[in-house]
């Protein structure tokens, strides 16, 4: 042991290595801001090495970057070719989901990582896939990061980027120059991105606003306010809509915020009279709930009961395509400046059920109850359709179809839902008496009917599912709870594989022969 | 090539004497090959190499100049047979793809190759795809040296080391008759560095001369009674010719002081992590200065017994750290110190893991290890007695969502899958195998098409079982890449030859996407120095296959349903193969962004397209999200207390693919989708129809709004 010294504690020199990685989704400029770092450092006299493992993982997926730097001397340094868990210096994440991901490998550690992090999300197929809310939970991302980092910078790296022309690459670079994580001037990292000589100006702006965020620290939250709703229409309407407000008023506290989300819809759906049935609806449950339980039947009830009179039907399709607003906001969306045109092209492809629905109740019962007449209605009307609504053929028919209001309740569809609505109501509100959780449970099991054509078609089965498992836990303490859990199992996925083995296990329980 | 330029790295190829290069290692090793008089060069790309061939291709003039032959080889397999140049001729080759996939599709020729023996120095460039980020089943090349006895280097992952190891490699090579395959592994290829050039050589011998005086020597030839004396001749003459060279030019290096009881054996390409955990242990500088020996094997095969055994002697633990497994080089050393009656302690994956990447948690674990056995006065005071405090940092590992790769924004791949899966839902499931491209993609959700993948061209192949059909057809799919890499004979051939009664699908980007979009036969791109345009279709009809149809539009999801749909259910008995062709939009957005923007700015009339969904009408089911997976496509959460699930919303990274609004019409999801269509540069007529236009609807929309009321 003569020649080693022993105990040794770590070289003080090893602090002189900055280590540095960057998380990204492939895709998103993750080696236009390593080149930038790496030009950088280079020109500030360091010696680095970046490295990375790209590959099929450039094609979306999670992709990572690293980079170790050290005061030039005469002495070739020993770089690693990897980030290590709890020896990173600085971690730069382009995603909300990457700075979790970062945390999640040890990565950012309390006694040396600066993390800075992009607060927007690029949602992971499995968080969009599936048919209920399946989005990721980027407040626990946030609270793990305010504890695992030594200094943290989050901000919608992504939105100011493109706010300027840009991408983020250059928000992140200069959110890294705002930080001051690295001993090099502001103008440093300014001449790396005029080196690149790409989109120089674009990419200064968005780097300007990186920078600026990061003197921030964390951007806080925004809680966006509901703005108060305005009302416009001729003076009779107007009065009218008035009237249903003032029966808002009177409505228990706890129940009027949603009520008039409700109320609106209705009437935007349909019409004031339209309204007030909404709300003569919502009475008869606000006549058998109490403040005991602070109303959550009667604002249950209101939320689901305006989404089912709010039905999606051809009408209300066709009027949604032809308001002005709605020209207004895609044009605002797509960029559209005022000297440029905009075409409008909508992909229809309506069924013989919609045909059928759209005709007066008793003839569109009698045709539904035939194939024939059915599979006719198909060959006429069910085929794709493009339909150019910035043209005047196309919008006049959608204007039409959308202006049907006042036919729109003699309609076979409107038979139909009116029947639904009803059946689901009672149904609800039968075991109220003895378990008022179950009452709201099965109120909310209106959730899933949602979409179009096939999808409806499987929610509405969904829904029949649930609502029969109900009856079988009808009388058990738990059914309410169980309710929920079949709900939710029936969001999972689209085929209602989670609801069956949730079936199966109350069965299990509930058939008495398996005791 | 169209997916980018390699101009820029071109112009690093021209460096000389006294310049230095700064840059990926890859590149290196490229510039070192014209430093060391190569005399051609070939190869099939794949990541982590396929910036050596993208740049050659690109290099054209100045490998004209230096009478160089590059090859962009149709497989791993025509690459390493290219070698055979360098059997007779002494002419140095280079060959170059990904390991162990490629090695494999190449291993008859190299067997072949080193059976036979060199004369000019033969390098197989190997980009050893091992570890995070690898798209390939975990194993190692290093198992194809051993069988075939050709020698292998690992060298120590910077830039001067490596491109010093293709010097090496050459004159390795030429010492021994035997071919070298130098391995870099994934991150040592894109690792960033600086090294002194030399002046670019002009082969001594050019493949072109060679030609002028032909030779042949049948004792060359892989046949009996040849085939036997290869053997001995490997084993008496060019093994220890490789042996003698290893040690007379130190390939190997050994680190650190002369005398101590403990060292480590690490392979080159392991070097920097060994430093690192050493390092972090405070025994080792930030410059590699190290208190533990280490003997650094820049070769990993042949191991040399004398070597070994020096940097043994005096030491009572010695650690080797190899990655992956089997462990064939501990395995060695153990056999060459159990020979030698030694008392030395040989650990290796006793303190490190069999299988899987040495990261740098894996590698300090095992080096702190390895000390508290061998030396454990030598470990800071904080590794024997930790002072650990319970992490708090919360645990996210149900939060973070996976996020494995996929089908890029506006891929034409996708509406094939997606019709695919709308076939399904209509037929049922069925039989699928795929193959080795962006189309293996559609195996992950929102797809989940396929279950098998047997290799680059082997998808029908690997549906052979199912030629001779049943209640549903078996469906296989095959990329133009692998089309022409082996498909046509393996897959298609093997189809026709058996009078296959399945269904295959050609998915036809125009470019070998998966590997940065190089040319392929049936690219549409004009290639001046290769032959592109040679359509799939006709080759198809040209090996027999009757049953062809061939789809231009990928994007039109109803066609190629309604293609699928024939091909499943049709009379017709014998192979049949769609031919779904559109191009990369990778690609084509590299190409055409830059002349849009360019028409855009000459005030020439273009039409940007791009898809929104109308939150009104989305309800939130997400059904075509399931039949798309689109990055632009993706989620919106509404503030709106009536809603309870995030509708769907389309970002302004859409290229207007169409994909979303086809697949909404073919499979009847809703009518929420349209399609904005900005018109930059419109005609004088156009504007003034649009004006008049929505003057008309203006009138229209305002009549209705004052007989309703509208809500803000």
């Amino acid at each position: 042991m003569n020649a080693l010294t022993p105990s040794k504690t770590p070289d003080a020199r090893m602090a002189q290595i900055t280590k540095l990685a960057v998380m990204a989704v492939g895709g998103q400029g993750g080696g236009v801001l390593t080149a930038w770092i790496e030009t950088l450092a280079r020109a500030q006299g360091y010696e680095v090495q970046a490295t990375s493992v790209a590959g099929v993982a450039q094609r979306t997926g999670a992709t990572i970057y690293y980079i170790e730097m050290t005061p030039k001397t005469d002495q070739q340094p020993i770089f690693a070719l990897a980030p290590s868990a709890g020896d990173v210096d600085i971690l730069i994440a382009a995603e909300m989901m990457e700075v979790g991901r970062a945390v999640l490998r040890g990565f950012v550690t309390p006694d040396r990582t600066t993390l800075i992090g992009s607060t927007h999300r690029a949602l992971a197929v499995s968080e969009k896939s599936v048919p209920g809310d399946g989005i990721a939970n980027a407040e626990e991302v946030r609270a793990a990061a305010e504890i695992a980092a030594q200094t943290l910078i989050l901000a919608d790296m992504e939105g100011l980027a493109v706010g300027q022309g840009s991408v983020i690459s250059a928000s992140l670079f200069g959110a890294l120059a705002g930080s001051k994580a690295l001993p090099f001037p502001r103008a440093a990292f300014e001449d790396a991105i005029r080196q690149s000589g790409k989109g120089v100006d674009a990419s200064l702006r968005a780097f300007a606003q990186g920078y600026d965020a990061a003197q921030h620290g964390v951007e806080p939250v925004e809680k966006v306010a509901a703005p108060a709703s305005e009302i416009a229409g001729p003076q009779n309407l107007v009065g009218d809509w008035q009237k249903l407000i003032k029966r808002i008023e009177t409505l228990p506290q706890d129940v009027q915020q949603m009520a008039l989300a409700g109320l609106q819809k209705v009437v935007d759906f349909q019409d004031c009279a339209y309204g007030s049935a909404y709300l003569d609806r919502l009475d008869t449950v606000i006549a058998r709930d109490s403040t005991e339980k602070d109303w959550l039947l009667s604002e249950t009830a209101a939320k689901y009961i305006a989404n089912a009179m709010a039905y999606d039907d051809i009408i209300r399709v066709a009027d949604i395509k032809t308001r002005k607003p709605r020209f207004d906001r895609i044009r605002t969306e797509m960029g559209a400046q005022p000297d440029q045109v905009m075409q409008l092209t909508e992909y229809f492809h309506p069924r013989a059920e919609e045909i059928a629905g759209l005709l007066p109740a008793a003839l569109g019962a009698r045709i539904e109850g035939r194939p024939k007449a059915m599979a006719r209605l198909d060959r006429w009307f069910g085929k794709g359709r493009r339909l150019r609504t910035d043209s005047l053929p196309a919008f006049a028919m959608l204007h039409i179809l959308g202006g049907l209001k006042s036919y729109r309740l003699k309609t076979r569809r409107h038979a139909v839902e009116v029947a639904h609505l009803d059946a689901w109501l009672d149904r609800s509100l039968a075991p109220l008496a003895t378990d008022y959780a179950l009452s709201v449970e099965l109120l909310r099991c209106r959730r899933l009917i949602k979409g179009y054509s096939d999808t409806h078609a499987r929610g509405l089965t969904k829904f029949d599912s649930v609502m029969n498992g109900a009856a079988i836990l009808k009388g058990r303490k738990d059914a309410a709870d169980w309710v929920a859990r079949l709900r939710e199992a029936a969001l999972q996925d689209p085929e209602g594989k989670a609801l069956s083995g949730a079936l199966e296990t109350i069965r299990s329980f509930t058939d008495p022969q398996t005791h | 090539m169209a997916e980018r330029s390699f101009k820029k790295e071109v112009a690093h190829l021209r460096k000389g004497a006294g310049d230095t290069f700064t840059g990926e290692g890859i590149l290196a090793i490229t510039k070192a090959l014209l430093e060391n008089g190569v005399g051609y060069v070939g190869g099939y790309q794949g990541a982590p190499i396929s910036h050596l061939m993208d740049v050659l291709a690109d290099a054209q003039d100045l490998l004209g100049e230096l009478d160089v032959r590059f090859e962009a080889n149709a497989s791993e397999g025509a690459a390493a047979a290219m070698l055979a140049a360098s059997v007779h001729y002494p002419i140095r080759g280079a060959v170059t793809f990904k390991g162990p996939v490629g090695v494999n599709v190449a291993s008859d020729a190299l067997a072949n190759l080193s059976s036979s023996g060199v004369t000019g120095g033969a390098l197989v460039i190997v980009g050893e795809d091992y570890g995070e980020g690898s798209s390939i089943m975990q194993e190692r090349s290093h198992a194809f040296a051993m069988k075939s006895q050709f020698w292998m280097l690992d060298p120590r992952p910077n830039l001067p080391s490596i491109t010093k190891a293709v010097k090496d490699g050459f004159e390795l090579s030429e010492a021994s008759n035997t071919p070298v395959m130098l391995m870099v592994r994934i991150r040592s290829c894109h690792v960033t560095g600086s090294f002194e050039t030399r002046d670019n050589i002009a082969p001594p011998l050019s493949v072109k001369d060679a030609l002028s005086s032909p030779r042949s020597d049948f004792a060359r030839v892989v046949l009996p009674p040849m085939s036997y004396l290869h053997e001995q001749d490997k084993i008496k003459n060019r093994w220890p010719a490789a042996e003698a060279f290893i040690v007379e030019n130190k390939l190997n290096e050994v680190f650190g002081p002369d005398r101590a009881p403990l060292g480590i054996v690490v392979q080159g390409g392991m070097y920097n992590g060994v430093v690192r955990a050493l390092q972090r242990l405070g025994l080792a500088d930030i410059y590699g200065n190290t208190d533990v020996p280490l003997y650094v094997l820049n070769v990993t095969y042949p191991l040399v017994k004398d070597e070994f055994e020096r940097f043994c002697k005096g030491k009572d633990h010695v650690l080797v750290v190899e990655e992956g497994q089997p462990d064939f080089i501990e395995q060695q050393l153990g056999s060459f110190l159990y020979k030698s009656r030694s008392s030395v302690n040989l650990h290796g994956k006793d303190m490190l893991p069999m299988a899987g990447e040495y990261t740098g948690q894996v590698m300090l674990d095992g080096v702190t290890a390895f000390l508290k056995v061998a030396a454990p006065d030598m470990l800071p005071g904080n590794v024997r007695a930790p002072n650990a405090e319970a992490s708090q940092i919360p645990d996210l590992s149900k939060t973070v969502p996976i996020r494995p790769p996929g089908f890029c924004t506006g891929c034409p791949e996708r509406p094939i899958f997606a019709a695919m899966k709308l076939t399904e839902q209509e037929l049922g499931k069925h039989q699928i195998s795929g193959d080795i491209g962006c189309h293996l993609f559609a195996a992950l959700p929102p797809f989940e098409i396929g279950g098998a993948t047997m290799g680059y061209g082997l998808g029908p192949a690997s549906n052979a079982a199912f030629d001779g059909g049943g209640e549903r057809r078996a469906i296989s799919i095959l990329g133009d890449g692998g089309f022409w890499h082996n498909g046509l004979s393996s897959s298609i051939g093997n189809m026709v030859f058996n009078k296959s009664d399945t269904v295959a699908v050609i998915v036809d980007n125009y470019y070998s996407a998966a590997t940065g979009g190089q040319d392929v036969l049936s690219s549409r791109a004009k290639n001046d120095t290769k032959s592109t345009n040679n359509p799939i279709s006709a080759a198809l009809k040209g090996v027999g296959v009757e049953w062809v149809r061939q789809i231009d539009r990928t994007y039109d999801v109803g066609k190629v349903r309604e293609v699928l749909h024939e091909a499943l259910t049709t009379d017709y008995a014998g192979p049949k193969v769609i031919v779904a062709s559109s191009e990369c939009m990778l690609n084509k957005q590299r190409r055409e962004k830059p002349l849009r923007n360019q028409a855009i700015k000459e005030g020439r009339r273009v039409d940007i397209p791009r898809f929104g969904v109308d939150p009104d009408v989305c309800t939130g089911d997400h059904a075509c999200i399931r039949l798309s997976g689109c990055p632009s496509l993706s989620l919106k959460k509404l503030d709106d207390p009536l809603r309870d699930d995030p509708v769907a919303h389309i970002d302004q990274t859409c290229v207007g693919c169409g994909n979303c609004g086809e697949v909404a019409d073919t499979a009847i999801l809703c009518p929420s989708f349209y399609q904005a269509d900005v018109v930059h540069n419109p005609t004088g007529f156009e504007a003034w129809r649009a004006k008049q236009r929505s003057k008309v609807i203006a009138w229209l929309q305002q009549r209705r709004d004052t007989k309703r009321l509208v809500l803000r």
